[in-house]
C-alpha cells in the first residue's frame, strides 16, 4: 500500500487528510503541538470569504470561490457550526466609491453570485449599530463564518475514521529523498517514510520545503490580534463588517463568531518570530480603536479575551499548490493566509486528485463521509435535554455555567478519535472555558475529569502541551 | 412540572440563611438548589478565620461559618438538591435545573430567591496584553486548588489586584512555601479590608505597589515573568516605568462581579453600578415575586452581611407568598457625592420595618459624614474619619428616620465634608 504523510494538522492538512482517506492508501498525519488546529488555524476571523478580494486569475481567486460553494454541504456531512450571514465592506467616504466598485468587478470577474453596492442607510437598516458615517458598502450575502477549529475537528475525526493516523508531537527536523520517495526526520529521531510526502506546515512550510527543494520560499509571519466580546454583545452585528481599504491602512473587521461572540480584529504587523502569540497593548489598543471607526458604540466592558493570530503570507504573494518542481514527491501547500480557511477545502479535493493520479490510487470503498458532532446541551430544547441525560447521566452536570457545557460533552470530547487531551483541547471542543468567566469556575473540574478520563495525574495536565502543565505540585 | 412555594437558587451563605429565615417566618414548601456537590458555596474554600465576627462574636473559618448554617437548614428539614445546576427561570418563575439523578427538573414556584452569588472578573476583562501561557489564575481558583483540591498552582507569584481574596492567598500560598513577589494595584488605594492588608502582607514584608499595573506576561508553555508598570492619573501605564519580574504564577484579584445571567432571563432590571439586581426594602427585584440578596446583588465585604441581608430577604419572600407584603408607592434613593451605589434602591412607603441601607463610597475619603437626605433635609448623619471603597458601609435608621424617609418624595444618601 502506498504511503501518505501529511506534515502539520491544521485546517489544510486535516482537510486534505480527509479527502486522501476516499483513496486506499496508508496516511498519516505528523503535528507538532498535542492537537490538532493549533497554529495559524485557531486564530483567524473565521470568515468564509465571498472570494471578491483576490486578484483575479490567482489561485486564492480561483480556490476561495470553489471553496466557499462547499461550505454548505460540508458543514451539514461533518457536522461543524457554520453560518452564511453575509458581509459588508464599508465605505466612510464620499470620494471612495470607485473603490467600492473595483471590488465589485473583481467579485463578478472572480465569480462571485448576488453582489451588490449598497448605500449606508440600507446598511443601517440591516445593522443599526454601524456607523452613521459609513456612506456605502458592498454587499456580499454569500460570505459566511465558521468556527476555524471545529471545522478543523470535524475533518480530523472523520479523516481518522476513514483509516488516517494522527501522531501528534512529532517536530519534523528535514526531509530527505531515497529511491523517489522522502523520509521524513523527526527530531525525536523517529523516521516516516512516504511515497508522497504533504507539505501543510503552515508558518514552518517554507523551511520543511527549503530542507530537500532547490526552490526556496520564505514565509513571513504576519501578526494579527484580536478581541473578542462576551455574547451579551451579540446584538451589535450578525454581518460581518470589512473596512474598504484606505491610506490609512488594512481595515479591521467586525464580525459575530458562529456562536454569538463578536469579534474586533486583527491588526497586520510583519514579524520574525514564528513563535510569537503574544499580544501587545498597542495592538489591542489599535484593533480597539478601529474596530470603533466601524462601530462607535463599542465599549471594552464586554470584552471577555484577547488573542495573537500569525497569518502564513509567503513572499510571492500567492497561494502554492502543487508538487515541488524538482520532481521530489512533495505535494507543497505554502502561503495558504487568507483566505485560506475558505479555500480550504477546494485545496484539499486538488490535493487530493493530484497525489491520487500521482500514485495511481483506488478508491477507499469503506470511505464514510459523514462525522458527528458532540451533542451540544447548550442549544437543545427542552425536551432533547431530558433525552440525553436520561441516556446518558453524565449531561445533567454542568460543568461550565458560562456556556452550559456538561461533564458528557467533556468526557466525549477526550474519548472520541483524535480526542482532546488538555484544558484548551476541552475548550474548542466543547467551549468550557470559553465563556465570560474565561474558565474561573471550570477549570479546575474540567482538569479533573482530564485527569480520570486520561488515566494521569492532575500535575500532568496541561493548558496546551508539553511545559504548560497547570499545577506545580502537590500541597504539603 | 413540580410546584414549589419557594426556590432558592444557590446554597452559599446568601441561599442558606434566606431558606432558614423564609422557614423561620412560616414557609414550610422550600427548596434550595445548589450546582456544588455540598452545601456551603465559597466559603467551603475560604479555609482562613476571620468569619463570624459579627453574626456569632466569634472568628470562624469559612467551612466552620458554613456549618452553623448548614446545620439550621438541616435542622429544619428544608428540601435541597445537590450537584444541581439552573438551566433557565423566566418572569413567570418558572424554574428549569438538571441534574445527574433526576434529570431534567421543572418547576413553577412562587417566589424565587437569587442567591447565586458572584464571579471573578477574569484577564480578558482588562485586557492585559501578553502571552497565554499557563499560570495564570483567578486568586479564587488558585485558592479551590489549594484549599479543596489540594494542589500548589505555582511557586513564585506575582499578584494582580488587592482584592480580599488576592491579599488572603498572598498569605496562603507564602504559607505553603511559594514566594510572593508582589501585590500590584492598579488604583492608589487598595480594594480590599485594611486588615486583610496589615495580616496578610505587612506581615510577610509582601510589597504592596499602588498605581501599579501589570502591562505584559511574557512566557512559552508556562509563565516565566510579568512586565509591571506604574499608571498615570487616567489609569495608563507610563512609559519607561517598566520594570520585569520573574515568576511562574500570575494571580488576578480584580474584582467580582454578580452572577446575574439568570436574572436577565427572567427580565430583571439590573443596576449598571453594583451589577447586581435593582431592589426594594424588601430584596424583591423589579419582578414580581423574585428576590435577590449577597453577592448576587451586590459584592459584600463581609459574609456577616450577606448572611443578615439574606435572613431579610428570606423573611420577606416568605411575606410575599403569604400575600402580605406591600407593593405599592415607591420613594427612590439616590446616591451622590462620593457614594457610588445604594441598595436598596427603592423603598415601600407602606410597611413598617426599619430600614436599613447597604452602599459603597466610589474613592478614599478622610473626615466625612455619611447623610441621608430627604427632600433636602438631612435625616441622618454619620461622621466618619475615613471611608474606602473597600469596605461596605451599613446605615440603620431608626424610626423616625425611616418614617421621614419613606415620607418623602426622593432620598439620597451621600457624603458631605466635616468641617
Amino acid at each position: 500500500m502506498k504511503k501518505i504523510v501529511i506534515i502539520g494538522a491544521g485546517v489544510v492538512g486535516c482537510s486534505i487528510a480527509r479527502e486522501l482517506s476516499r483513496y486506499d492508501a496508508k496516511i498519516t498525519v505528523l503535528e507538532r503541538a498535542n492537537d490538532v488546529a493549533c497554529g495559524t488555524t485557531k486564530a483567524n476571523s473565521g470568515v468564509v470569504h465571498g472570494g471578491f478580494d483576490a486578484k483575479p486569475g490567482s489561485l486564492k481567486a480561483k480556490y476561495n470561490v470553489l471553496g466557499n460553494a462547499m461550505f454548505d454541504r460540508l458543514a451539514k456531512e461533518l457536522d461543524f457550526p457554520f453560518r452564511r450571514n453575509g458581509a459588508y465592506v464599508l465605505c466612510f467616504d464620499d470620494t471612495k466609491w470607485d473603490g467600492l466598485k473595483k471590488l465589485y468587478d473583481q467579485g463578478i470577474e472572480n465569480g462571485v453570485k448576488d453582489l451588490r453596492v449598497v448605500t449606508g442607510d440600507e446598511v443601517r437598516e440591516r445593522e443599526p449599530y454601524v456607523s452613521k458615517e459609513v456612506k456605502g458598502a458592498l454587499w456580499c450575502p454569500s460570505s459566511g463564518i465558521v468556527s476555524p477549529y471545529e471545522m478543523t475537528i470535524a475533518y480530523a475525526e472523520n479523516a481518522a475514521k476513514n483509516g488516517v493516523e494522527f501522531v501528534f508531537e512529532k517536530n519534523v527536523e528535514k526531509l530527505v529523498q531515497t529511491d523517489g520517495k522522502i523520509q521524513v526526520v523527526c527530531s525525536d529521531g523517529d523516521v516516516y517514510e512516504g511515497d508522497v510526502v504533504v507539505n501543510c506546515a503552515g508558518l514552518h512550510s517554507d523551511d520543511l520545503n527549503n530542507t530537500i527543494c532547490d526552490k526556496k520560499y520564505k514565509i513571513v509571519p504576519r501578526k494579527g490580534e484580536y478581541m473578542l466580546l462576551d455574547k451579551t454583545s451579540g446584538y451589535l452585528t450578525g454581518t460581518t463588517l470589512f473596512q474598504l481599504p484606505t491610506a490609512m491602512g488594512k481595515g479591521i473587521l467586525v464580525v459575530p463568531s458562529v456562536h454569538g461572540n463578536i469579534l474586533l480584529g486583527p491588526t497586520a504587523v510583519d514579524i520574525e518570530d514564528k513563535e510569537c502569540k503574544d499580544t501587545t497593548y498597542d495592538g489591542l489598543a489599535e484593533a480597539f480603536d478601529k474596530a470603533r471607526i466601524t462601530m462607535p458604540s463599542l465599549t471594552k466592558k464586554t470584552v471577555i479575551t484577547q488573542f495573537t493570530g500569525l497569518r502564513a503570507h509567503a513572499d510571492a504573494g500567492d497561494f502554492v499548490i502543487s508538487f515541488a518542481k524538482d520532481g521530489v514527491p512533495l505535494y507543497n501547500l505554502i502561503g495558504i493566509e487568507s483566505p485560506g480557511l475558505t479555500a480550504a477545502p477546494a485545496i484539499a479535493v486538488q490535493a487530493a486528485k493530484d497525489i491520487s493520479a500521482y500514485l495511481g490510487l483506488d478508491a477507499n470503498k469503506a470511505f464514510d463521509p459523514i462525522r458527528k458532532g458532540i451533542p451540544c446541551f447548550a442549544t437543545m430544547t427542552e425536551s432533547e435535554r431530558a433525552e440525553i441525560i436520561k441516556k446518558n447521566p453524565l449531561y445533567g452536570r454542568i460543568v461550565c455555567r458560562c456556556e452550559v457545557v456538561t461533564e458528557g460533552e467533556i468526557v466525549d470530547s477526550i474519548n472520541r478519535p483524535v480526542g482532546a487531551k488538555d484544558l484548551d483541547g476541552v475548550k474548542r471542543r466543547t467551549r468550557a472555558g470559553m465563556g465570560r468567566c474565561q474558565s474561573g469556575f471550570c477549570s479546575e473540574r474540567v482538569m479533573e475529569i482530564i485527569a480520570r478520563e486520561r488515566g494521569i495525574d492532575m500535575t500532568e495536565v496541561t493548558k496546551s502541551g508539553k511545559g504548560s502543565e497547570i499545577l506545580v505540585g502537590r500541597v504539603e | 412540572m413540580s410546584v414549589k412555594n419557594l426556590i432558592i437558587i444557590g446554597g452559599g451563605p446568601a441561599g442558606l440563611a434566606a431558606a432558614k429565615s423564609a422557614y423561620d417566618a412560616g414557609e414550610r414548601d422550600i427548596l434550595i438548589l445548589e450546582r456544588e456537590d455540598k452545601l456551603g458555596g465559597i466559603l467551603n474554600q475560604c479555609i482562613h478565620n476571620g468569619f463570624g465576627l459579627h453574626t456569632f462574636k466569634e472568628e470562624l473559618t469559612g467551612p466552620e461559618y458554613a456549618a452553623r448554617y448548614i446545620d439550621e437548614v438541616l435542622e429544619r428539614k428544608i428540601e435541597y438538591k445537590l450537584g444541581t445546576t439552573v438551566l433557565s427561570i423566566d418572569k413567570n418563575k418558572r424554574v428549569t435545573c438538571a441534574n445527574e439523578q433526576d434529570g431534567l427538573l421543572v418547576y413553577e414556584a412562587k417566589a424565587i430567591i437569587l442567591a447565586c452569588g458572584c464571579r471573578e472578573r477574569p484577564r480578558g476583562a482588562i485586557n492585559i496584553a501578553g502571552c497565554r501561557a499557563a499560570g495564570i489564575f483567578s486568586a479564587g481558583t488558585a485558592q479551590k486548588l489549594i484549599n479543596i483540591d489540594g494542589y500548589m498552582p505555582g511557586k513564585e507569584v506575582v499578584i494582580l489586584g488587592s482584592g480580599d481574596i488576592g491579599l488572603i492567598m498572598a498569605r496562603r500560598m507564602t504559607f505553603q512555601g511559594a514566594k510572593v513577589k508582589a501585590v500590584v494595584e492598579l488604583m492608589p488605594y487598595s480594594s480590599g479590608l485594611n486588615r486583610n492588608i496589615v495580616q496578610c502582607l505587612n506581615d510577610f514584608d509582601i510589597p504592596l505597589m499602588f498605581s501599579h499595573t501589570v502591562v505584559d506576561i511574557k512566557g512559552k508553555g508556562r509563565v516565566s515573568s510579568v512586565v509591571i508598570a506604574a499608571v498615570d492619573d487616567k489609569l495608563n501605564p507610563i512609559k519607561g516605568t517598566e520594570q520585569e519580574i520573574k515568576c511562574d504564577t500570575l494571580l488576578l484579584s480584580v474584582g467580582l462581579l454578580p452572577e446575574n445571567e439568570l436574572s436577565k432571563m427572567a427580565d430583571v432590571a439590573l443596576s449598571p453600578i453594583t451589577g447586581g439586581a435593582i431592589v426594594d426594602d424588601d430584596m424583591m427585584t423589579e419582578a414580581d415575586g423574585i428576590f435577590a440578596c449577597g453577592n448576587v446583588l451586590h459584592v459584600h465585604d463581609l459574609v456577616d452581611f450577606v448572611s443578615e441581608e439574606s435572613e431579610w430577604a428570606g423573611r420577606r419572600a416568605a411575606a410575599y407568598i403569604k400575600g402580605e407584603k406591600v407593593n405599592g408607592e415607591k420613594v427612590g434613593i439616590d446616591a451622590k457625592d462620593g457614594v457610588r451605589y445604594v441598595v436598596p434602591q427603592f423603598v415601600n412607603k407602606d410597611g413598617d420595618e426599619l430600614l436599613k441601607l447597604k452602599m459603597r463610597v466610589g474613592n478614599v475619603y478622610k473626615d466625612v459624614k455619611l447623610c441621608v437626605v430627604c427632600d433636602g433635609e438631612e435625616v441622618y448623619a454619620r461622621k466618619c474619619r475615613i471611608v474606602t471603597p473597600g469596605e461596605m458601609e451599613t446605615i440603620n435608621l431608626n424610626e423616625k428616620q425611616t418614617r421621614a424617609l419613606k415620607n418623602c418624595k426622593q432620598a439620597v444618601v451621600c457624603l458631605k465634608a466635616v468641617k
